[in-house]
């Protein structure tokens, strides 16, 4: 044991003799982990490059405006993702309308009302393991429920509607999670003030919890509706189609496609009928999507963790 | 000063000073309806698990389980050869943890150990840019770049899309995963502990390698398993990319199909009716991968409670 330091020891004082440049493992392991950052760094590029490279001239020649009213279609040219971008937005709204709600509840619950019994410890326990739930499944779940099963009147089968649910409870863990640890971020001796000036449990929750949660449970959930947003695999589960009429904003009952599911599908298709320069445009307009809504949420994170 | 008629005032009673004016009403109220939120999250898990279930059981009894051990996957024919979506789904995850843990926790050593705040302030946004990419962009991305530029270069004879390249998008999409977990593991560490190693006179990389690293283990470990389960879970990559041949695959350059891309065969585009071995075949994958996700997801869970009981 007491060997150990000693070597260490000789070694510094070795190496200071000689000078900071003896110090070789030492650089080289640094650069070895920055080289880690630079792989990811370089493959980023390299992806942006690759989609950016086509996609932004072929958006400029065609037009953003065409490219993005018109229809899904079989030639490429005229091809469009106008119902994509359409089943995205709509679906983006269905998850902030049921998962956000429930989502912040159930944790307010947990935080706020829970008193450590196993119920309380059961609901914690499967939203952690919800959490780690492959997406696909999720997509069994909502074709089982929403688009095959008992819901399905409700639903109107492979439906906009089944789409948006069954990410929705994808998405649902997530804004527990994050909301739950932004309400437990509140300091203590807020909500004992509150309650010394006889508040009750609600009042403290309405006036000062949530005020001071805020910022995280937006930032979580937008973070969360980006990350439902991106999934294209559930959507291949519950009937999302390749070509069809429609898809009209508030048309829930009818059929539906998304922007990742659209470039899931021309991804496969012949490259020579000019297919490549269709989807690397449409990732485009995906990416300026999502990492629009995942910049929002990252402004206020750290807008957040500033102020804390 | 109001008892002006002179009587003594009486005791005050647990009624006078409890409320009654409704607030503790719609307080009560308010805890209900919460909770009932929080039941739905035990109501949609128990749905997963009962969804699954059924219908795997359905699938189960239909079949001849011998039929289960063949090494073909085409359920349209009747094979359902769990080996050829297993083997590939072991190919993709090898490929993808061997690419995700190596430079998932050295990004996250260099973060937490060496970059300075503000040089971390810049250099964070790179896996956060990284983890907002949507898995399928990342699928295209190893279409369209990793097959070509990269795989087919290497292996000329392999079939253009195939494991590897499937594993490297995996990967890809894994690496901030590993980071964040290893990154909050490592912060953990308490920085007496590096202190006492620069005291007794440690290099910085002898104090990462020999002190925090093995300190960290524990959450380290958990990042790696929490890898693997992502690995395990990813569909559209190999989706795209995987080559979709539905036999076994016996090195990773061969194409193949994992559990998940397996699930995408049946339903994708076609109006199929619930009901039937082949739709039901679904489940069962389902069935497999959530019980071995879930089964990874539990040991993670162990490993990082064991990081937060130490320090």
């Amino acid at each position: 044991m007491s060997i150990v330091p000693t070597e260490i020891t000789a070694d510094v004082v070795a190496a200071r003799l000689r000078g900071e440049k003896a110090d070789i493992s030492g650089k080289v392991f640094r650069y070895l982990l920055l080289s880690c950052l630079g792989l990811v760094l370089a493959t980023l590029i390299a992806l942006l490059w690759n989609v950016g490279s086509v996609g932004i001239p072929y958006l400029s020649e065609r037009g953003v405006g065409d490219f993005l009213s018109r229809y899904t279609s079989q030639r490429a040219e005229i091809a469009g993702v106008y119902q994509a971008l359409m089943g995205t937005i709509q679906m983006g709204v269905i998850i902030i309308v049921v998962a956000f709600p429930l989502g912040v509840a159930t944790a307010l619950y947990l935080e706020e009302y829970a008193s450590d019994n196993l119920f309380t410890r059961a609901i914690e326990v499967v939203i952690r393991n919800l959490a780690g739930v492959p997406a696909i499944v999720y997509g069994l779940l909502g074709a089982a429920l929403f688009a095959r099963g008992g819901l399905e009147p409700l639903t109107g089968r492979e439906s906009l509607l089944s789409a948006g649910l069954t990410l929705s409870i994808l998405v649902l863990p997530i804004v527990v999670i994050t909301s739950a640890e932004a309400i437990r971020a509140v300091p203590k001796s807020l909500r004992e003030g509150g309650f010394g000036a006889g508040a009750t449990r609600w009042e403290v929750i309405r006036t000062l919890v949530l005020p001071n949660a805020l910022p995280g449970i937006l930032t979580g959930t937008i973070l969360g509706l980006a990350r439902g947003l991106g999934e294209a695999a559930p959507l291949l589960l519950i009937g999302a189609k390749r070509y069809f009429g429609g898809g009209e904003l508030g048309d829930l009952r009818g059929d539906f496609t998304s922007l990742p599911h659209i470039i899931s599908v021309w991804t496969k298709l012949p490259s020579a009928q000019g297919w490549p320069d269709n989807t690397a445009a449409a990732i485009v307009v995906t990416l300026v999507v999502i990492l629009g809504i995942n910049a929002v949420g990252i402004v206020l994170r750290n807008k957040f963790e500033k102020t804390r | 000063m109001s008892n002006v008629t002179g009587q003594t005032p009486g005791p005050v009673t647990l009624a006078d000073l409890s409320r009654s004016d409704g607030r503790t009403a719609v307080d009560a109220a308010v805890g209900k309806t919460l909770a009932a939120a929080g039941v739905l999250a035990i109501v949609i898990s128990l749905l997963i698990v009962f969804s699954l279930l059924r219908d795997s059981i359905g699938f189960i009894t239909a079949i001849d389980l011998g039929d289960l051990t063949g090494d073909v996957w085409r359920p349209r024919s009747q094979s359902y050869g769990m080996l050829a979506p297993l083997s590939g789904t072991l190919w993709v995850t090898l490929v993808a943890t061997l690419l995700a843990a190596p430079v998932g926790l050295g990004a996250a050593i260099y973060l937490s150990e060496y970059a300075k705040p503000r040089v971390r302030r810049i250099l964070k946004p790179i896996i956060e840019v990284l983890a907002s990419i949507p898995s399928v962009v990342v699928g295209y991305f190893a279409f369209r770049f990793i097959a070509p530029e990269i795989t087919q270069r290497i292996f000329e004879d392999s079939p253009r899309f195939n494991l590897l390249v499937a594993g490297l998008g995996v990967g890809l999409l894994c690496i901030p995963l590993m980071t964040s977990v290893s990154e909050d593991a490592l912060r953990a560490v308490p920085q007496a502990m590096r202190e006492a190693s620069y005291g007794i006179g440690a290099r910085k990389v002898t104090t990462v390698v020999r002190v925090v690293v093995p300190a960290a283990i524990s959450g380290l470990v958990a990042g790696i398993i929490l890898t693997v389960s992502r690995a395990v879970g990813e569909t559209m990559v190999v989706f795209l990319a995987g080559g979709g041949t539905p036999t076994v695959a016996s090195k990773p350059t061969d194409g193949g199909i994992t559990i998940t891309s397996a699930m995408t065969g049946v339903l994708t585009g076609s109006d199929q009716q619930a009901g039937g071995p082949e739709y039901q075949s679904v489940f069962f994958l389902g069935l497999v991968l959530f019980l071995m996700t879930l089964a990874l997801n539990l040991v993670a869970a162990r490993f990082v409670r064991r990081v937060r009981i130490t320090y």
